[in-house]
């Protein structure tokens, strides 16, 4: 029976622990997206979860206890008054958490956590939304494309194929938008 | 003290050695860039997941 198995130790003492993870979610919730381990990420994700489910609650009691675990007092008002109002409508789940591969050194497997950003016309008018969307979306591979080309210049052998894909990659999305 | 009677011939030895191998990482490729990638994770090579920018070009 795995019985109060729950949850990972990562190597540390318990208090060393509980330190840690009061100051990733106080950073956390401070930069709204942080890159970390992916065991970490994953412990990360239900502290935090549960300190926006504070927020929400909105109380005198909520805010002390929020303000227990979490070391800052200006994360704390943040939580309260713009993070939590975020995800009024959302039931749970407001973070993502995005593999990034292994970390050169120690090997180990890196991912982003970020607070999820709200759309709340996603739903409701899938068609013009899309269309939106799709013009927005659009422009934006343009330039970053070019930022990419600038900086994997410095591999001369990789450069030509790099460019073809990224412009291949733009139209591919383009037609997908569309 | 334990010793090998007989030498161990080459058949034995690659008979043995015939399940040390190594398998390739299974990569799928980028839907943006068309680059190998892992599954499961952002692109390398361009900073993509699911169509959207997750890596700023100067951390590639
Ligand atoms: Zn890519």
């Amino acid at each position: 029976m795995r019985h109060n198995n729950a949850g990972r130790r990562l190597g540390r003492t318990t208090s060393h622990r509980v330190a840690m993870f009061r100051n990733m979610v106080t950073s956390f919730l401070n930069h709204e997206k942080i890159t970390t381990t992916d065991a970490k990420a994953k412990e990360l994700r239900s502290i935090a979860e549960k300190m926006i489910t504070l927020g929400k609650k909105g109380d005198l009691h909520a805010m002390r206890q929020a303000a227990a675990y979490i070391r800052d007092k200006k994360v704390v008002t943040k939580l309260f008054t713009t993070i939590a109002p975020r995800y009024k409508e959302r039931p749970g789940g407001y973070t993502r958490i995005i593999k990034l591969g292994i970390r050169p050194g120690d090997n180990a497997p890196v991912s982003i956590i970020e607070l999820v950003e709200e759309e709340l016309k996603a739903k409701s008018e899938s068609k013009p939304a899309k269309k939106t969307t799709a013009k927005k979306a659009a422009p934006k591979p343009a330039p970053a494309a070019t930022v990419q080309a600038d900086v994997l210049s410095s591999e001369p052998v990789a450069e030509e194929t790099l460019k073809t894909h990224v412009v291949e990659g733009d139209e591919a999305c383009e037609a997908k938008a569309d | 003290m334990a010793v090998p009677k007989k030498k161990t011939s080459k058949s034995r030895k690659n008979m043995r050695r015939a399940h040390d191998f190594l398998t390739p990482p299974n990569a799928s490729t980028c839907p943006q860039c068309k680059a190998p990638k892992l599954p499961h994770r952002a692109c390398p090579s361009c900073g993509t997941y699911k169509g959207k920018e997750v890596l700023k070009a100067e951390d590639l």
